[in-house]
């Protein structure tokens, strides 16, 4: 079963697409470019369509989706960690 | 899907575009006119009036907008006929005679110096005639390049990205080498993926433009903004839904161009391509907005991709949802029109997903009325870039 899904490899974040993920769970993920599975466990609970980080990340770091740039860590991100508006801003405006 | 010989069955408007739908609307100028066009739409069954806050005092490239908008919603090849209502005779015969160059049937009405009353009478007369004349227009196979197609996207997720713009993507490389007209837009949405559409951009001159067009889009923001926009854009909404960054959300985005098609020409808001392919339009990220400036450019069939659930409609441009997200389309299914959650279970390709989307689009084209449209969606939302005189 696939609990989360990433753009391409490489990418540090993947989107959780199941509902009701908890802390702890062991998440089975999809590669889409490549077709390939990546497993992690959640450290957080994260809804559905948020971001369950695959990096572990300081402030300052660059976080990739789609093989691109999408912004700015501004507090520390372990791998597993729900990524959101609280540690990742745009570099943008 | 083998869309070589494929077709569909469409109105042939006097000026040789088709239209897919056959409506009679009644085209207030201004806010005052409203209620006046309100009563006609009441007395006369099959007419359809599109009120608006806006037309008084404005002026120069904002001025310009609001006739292009009216001028290109009445010109549209889903509209068989039209009855404009102004407050005073100058600006309505502006927009009669914008539509009239079409060749369809169009009549203005002004009520200074007659009143509502005398008007909702008179400009009845004519809507009855109109929606009996359209009555007995038949549809006519046409080939598939005949099909002006749009997209926009609204109140986005994580999932729009991954899956219902994908979707729309797939289905724009299945379009584009069969001579359609293509549009996306949604200036501040490509923040963070410029370069990408750039990229795309078939010559050196549209790519200026195209650059162009996102530069004087980003100053405005930078002009008036107070922060980094976060709320705004991405909206709560998306927010909610898990986008975290514009640029995440722009990626998103553009997703729904594809990967083969390539951006043969920029044109400002509610302008008119010139030939058949991809274009880029100008235009605010507000769903009604964009899509009202779609149906003004004369586009026929709508794709929005929705991860959150927008119920967006509009009065004359049948609007297609796609959605890649099980709780959505679970909780709001009666707004989707193309499920494409299986996207993100691997139990449904992107060639699959794209292939449902056109089915459905051909469907639609060929008279079958949208969840939005079944709904009663008909947001007509006017695009405006300055302050009144």
């Amino acid at each position: 079963m696939i609990h989360f899904v990433v753009h391409e490899d490489g990418d540090g974040v993947g989107v959780v697409v199941v509902e009701g993920v908890k802390s702890g769970a062991e998440l089975t993920g999809w590669i889409m470019e490549q077709d390939t599975e990546i497993k992690v466990v959640a450290k957080s609970d994260i809804p559905i369509g948020h971001k369950v980080s695959l990096t572990d990340y300081k402030p300052g770091d660059t976080v990739m989706k789609y093989g691109v740039d999408i912004g700015k860590v501004v507090a520390p991100i372990a791998r597993g960690e729900h990524a959101h508006v609280h540690n990742i801003k745009t570099k943008r405006w | 899907m083998d869309l070589s010989k494929a077709t569909f069955w469409g109105f042939k408007r006097e000026n040789g575009r088709i239209g897919v739908r056959n409506h009679v609307i009644i085209l207030p100028v201004d806010d005052l006119s409203n209620a006046a066009a309100e009563a006609v739409a009441n007395n006369i069954k099959g007419a359809m009036a599109l009120p608006h806050p806006y037309g008084r005092l404005q002026f120069g490239a904002d001025l310009d907008l609001h006739f292009r908008t009216l001028i290109g919603t009445g010109s549209n090849p889903n509209v068989a006929a039209v009855v404009v209502i102004g407050i005073e005779d100058g600006w309505t015969k502006r927009i009669v005679d914008g539509i009239a160059a079409t060749g369809k049937p169009v009549t203005g009405f002004g009520i200074e110096g007659h009143g509502d009353h005398e008007t909702i009478h008179r400009a009845s007369k004519v809507a009855r005639e109109y929606v009996q004349w359209a009555s007995e227009k038949r549809r006519e196979e046409r080939p598939l390049n005949d099909l002006w197609v749009s997209t926009k996207c609204g109140e986005s997720d994580t999932t729009s990205g991954c899956g219902a713009n994908p979707t729309v993507g797939n289905a724009f490389d299945k379009l584009y080498p069969h001579g359609t007209t293509l549009v996306f837009g949604e200036t501040s949405e490509i923040t963070g993926g410029e370069m990408l559409v750039a990229e795309r951009c078939r010559t050196p001159e549209v790519r200026e433009k195209f650059m162009f067009m996102f530069n004087r889009y980003q100053d405005m923001i930078n002009r008036w903004k107070t922060d980094d926009l976060s709320e705004s854009q991405p909206t709560k909404g998306n927010i909610a839904g898990g986008l975290t960054t514009i640029e995440e959300k722009a990626l998103g985005n553009i997703q729904k161009i594809g990967r083969k098609c390539l951006v043969d020409g920029v044109i400002d808001k509610a302008e008119a391509p010139t030939h058949p392919g991809l274009w880029f339009m100008d235009s605010s990220s507000a769903a009604a907005e964009m899509v009202t400036l779609c149906a003004a450019s004369g586009y026929t069939v709508h794709f929005f991709p929705t991860g959150q659930g927008n119920v967006i409609g509009n009065p004359i441009l049948p609007v297609i949802k796609i959605c890649a997200n099980p709780k959505t389309v679970r909780t709001m299914g009666e707004h989707v029109d193309v499920d494409v959650s299986g996207l993100l279970r691997k139990e449904m390709n992107p060639d699959q997903a794209g292939d449902a989307l056109l089915e459905c689009m051909f469907r639609t084209a060929n008279g079958r009325l949208t969840a939005a449209e079944a709904l009663g969606h008909r947001e007509f939302v006017l695009t405006r870039l300055f302050e009144s005189a």
